[in-house]
């Protein structure tokens, strides 16, 4: 028999029907809705006289547009309760499973579905949200949709989808101490450019892939889509299982043995043959940080940002030119000791309790500088409460941070939480797109510890080399 | 939805990489302003300038390229963000044809869910659309044949996807179209339940 890649295996295992040129009817085996795409699926699906397929495979959060105030509820942000009470009653009517704000099991899509077992090994999983690719670290195939294709998924339980192309990224070497997930992620589309997964599923592995922890490899996952592949997964192994086993929808006795049966033919076979390959050299990766308007703008935090001389084509020089004047810099100079206005730890790139002891580690003890706003927003309410057990609140708010409820935040300000024009942000999320966190905000992407450690001095910093 | 065969009119170009969704429609906007009405906020951050004075620059500030059709766009055009509504507001701006030389993934199927039509074309010969629309010129675009008609006479083929063309010519609805194979799925879901039944989880979970 041919030799396989993941993706063929996860991909096979779905098609209820084989139509021409590469496409095919997809089984979904789990939708993930949020208070933005879930209602106004759910809302399309309601005008067309339409129920939902299968409801026991639909799960609900509100996410994006609840605010994130110590305190909060659902109205707290208006515009956003309104949506949250939308999403509540379609649920109600729909038989789908809401995990309602200060409910354990509430908070960021991405990060709750992981943690309550929603999530396994082989699974399809949607949701009207791009970074769904997070999902892809428990070797699911798991994509980001618009919410006429959630609709779809909906009423049918599948999607008409063309199969992808596959590649494979191997991390080899190991990384340095300091240096995170987030900074190899960055560094890869640093390295590959903002479009390099268009059309891709890709695959993580290697050695360095192994060695992480889930968290750390859902981080890895969320940034696919930033450079364009719109899943990107790692083959299910111990970490994985070990992760999985005794959450709350977790498969238990001879259900979670013949599932980890199951489970242990997701890898791709030794001779499989990919689209593309691609090697990366962890050991050459630094802590990582953004500089522009795309995550490809990025530099190692103690390197300058990059200059616009002949040595570049025009469109390359003309992007940067675009870049550094909207961020305020001034090309081929050094980032680091760039003045910061707030410093914001969050999102479905970086919110898990993993990444908050990170930078509770680098802050216990200090102050965060005295001009800097900065926030925590823990990414669920689980990570909340295991974080609070760890006293890491009082680490947080003794530095002068605001510890926060768990949502999207800053990440997506959706929800009334921006920052104003001008100012400039060292954020933990994945986008750093103009606008994104308010109109005119600059916004550099960073990991947890980068992060940390710019709130704390004041300016842009990381925690080794500079 | 809406049959598309051919698309007549004006070129507007923005010509810059990377023009992610956010950029298209602001995530607020989203929450806050009816579907129908998002045309007026579509490339905010790019329409207005520091001060929220119009840029004159932005071709859609431009009366001859206001109401233009076609839109010729960058590599990498509509990435990030799943948001459906950047189709809408780009729909609302009047616009039924992007051609790029690449499209971020959720966007480009987005676009084919809201009969707009994506057209992926090299670099140079976008340039050579836009040097010969660029006083206002027109195109005509005609989908059946996968054409575009230039100024100058001469004629650009195009590949598209023949399921995608076709249900852009049909104005066809997926939805409609897969629950005829309802029993179809039923059965495989049937089947799926004895070979993984972990994945069926019971309502009784659901509590």
């Amino acid at each position: 028999m041919k030799a396989r890649t993941l993706l063929d295996k996860l991909w096979d295992s779905h098609v209820i029907h084989q139509y021409e040129n590469g496409w095919a009817l997809l089984h979904i085996d789990r939708q993930l809705l949020h208070d933005l795409s879930g209602t106004a699926s759910l809302n399309a699906l309601s005008a067309r006289g339409l129920s939902v397929h299968n409801p026991e495979l639909v799960y609900a959060t509100p996410d994006h547009a609840v605010s994130s105030a110590p305190g909060r509820d659902a109205f707290t942000y208006e515009t956003g309760g309104k949506l949250w009470k939308r999403l509540h009653n379609l649920t109600q009517k729909e038989n789908i499973r809401f995990f309602d704000i200060g409910q354990r099991g509430h908070g960021i899509v991405h990060v709750m579905a992981p943690e309550l077992g929603l999530v396994l090994p082989g699974l399809t999983v949607i949701c009207g949200d791009s970074h769904t690719c997070t999902n892809g670290a428990l070797g699911a195939l798991a994509f980001g949709v618009g919410s006429s294709e959630l609709a779809h998924a909906l009423a049918t339980q599948t999607l008409k989808q063309r199969k992808p192309k596959s590649m494979r990224i191997r991390f080899k070497g190991t990384l340095s101490p300091g240096v995170t997930a987030k900074d190899l992620i960055l560094y890869t589309i640093g390295r590959l450019g903002a479009a390099a997964g268009t059309g891709y599923a890709v695959e993580y592995a290697g050695p360095v892939v192994r060695q992480l922890s889930m968290e750390q490899r859902m981080t890895l996952c969320n940034l696919s889509i930033e450079f364009g592949a719109k899943m990107g997964f790692i083959a299910p192994d111990k970490t994985t299982f070990e992760y999985i086993k005794g959450r709350q929808y977790a498969p238990q006795g001879d259900s979670w043995d013949q599932a980890c049966e199951s489970w242990c033919t997701l890898s791709s076979d030794a001779d499989a043959r990919f689209d593309r390959e691609v090697v990366i050299d962890a050991s050459e990766v630094a802590q990582m940080i953004t500089w522009g308007i795309s995550p490809e703008h990025v530099i190692p935090v103690n390197q300058n940002i990059p200059d616009v001389d002949d040595s570049v084509d025009d469109s390359v020089r003309k992007a940067r030119q675009t870049a550094a004047e909207y961020m305020g810099l001034t090309p081929g100079v050094s980032l680091a000791g760039t003045p910061v206005d707030r410093v914001f730890i969050g999102s479905c790139t970086n919110a898990r309790l993993s990444d908050l002891v990170e930078a509770a580690g680098v802050i216990q003890g200090r102050h965060v500088a005295e001009h800097v706003k900065a926030w925590v927003v823990p990414g669920s309410e689980i990570v909340k409460r295991e974080a609070q057990a760890l006293g890491l609140d009082v680490v947080f708010k003794n530095a002068g941070f605001e510890w926060r409820e768990p949502g999207c935040s800053m990440c997506v300000a959706a929800n009334g939480e921006i920052g104003r024009p001008g100012e400039r942000i060292v954020s933990t999320t994945n986008r750093n797109f103009v606008g994104r966190q308010g109109p005119g905000v600059r916004t550099h992407l960073a990991s947890p510890r980068v992060a940390a450690a710019c709130a704390l001095a004041g300016v842009i910093t990381g925690t080794i080399g500079v | 939805m809406e049959k598309i065969r051919t698309i007549e009119g004006r070129v507007a170009n923005l010509r810059r990489d990377n023009v992610d969704t956010d950029t298209i429609i602001r995530i607020e906007r989203l929450s806050t302003v009816e579907r129908s009405q998002l045309g007026q906020y579509a490339f905010e951050a790019l329409r207005y300038g520091k001060d929220n004075e119009v840029d004159p620059s932005f071709p859609y500030n431009q009366p001859l390229f206001a109401h233009a059709p076609i839109l010729t766009a960058g590599k990498n055009f509509g990435c990030g963000s799943s948001r459906e509504g950047a189709v809408w507001a780009l729909v609302g701006l009047g616009v039924r044809c992007v051609i790029a030389p690449s499209f971020g993934e959720i966007f480009h199927n987005n676009c084919f869910q809201n009969g707009m039509l994506p057209i992926i074309l090299p670099e140079e010969m976008i340039t050579s659309i836009d040097l010969q629309t660029r006083q206002g010129q027109g195109l005509a675009v005609n989908l059946g044949m996968q054409q575009i008609l230039l100024p100058d006479g001469n004629v650009i083929e195009f590949e598209i996807d023949a399921r995608r063309r076709d249900a852009l010519l049909e104005g066809r609805d997926d939805i409609e179209q897969t629950l005829t194979q309802d029993a179809e799925i039923c059965a495989w879901q049937t089947q799926d339940r004895q070979v993984r039944p972990w994945v069926w989880l019971h309502t009784e979970n659901n509590q």
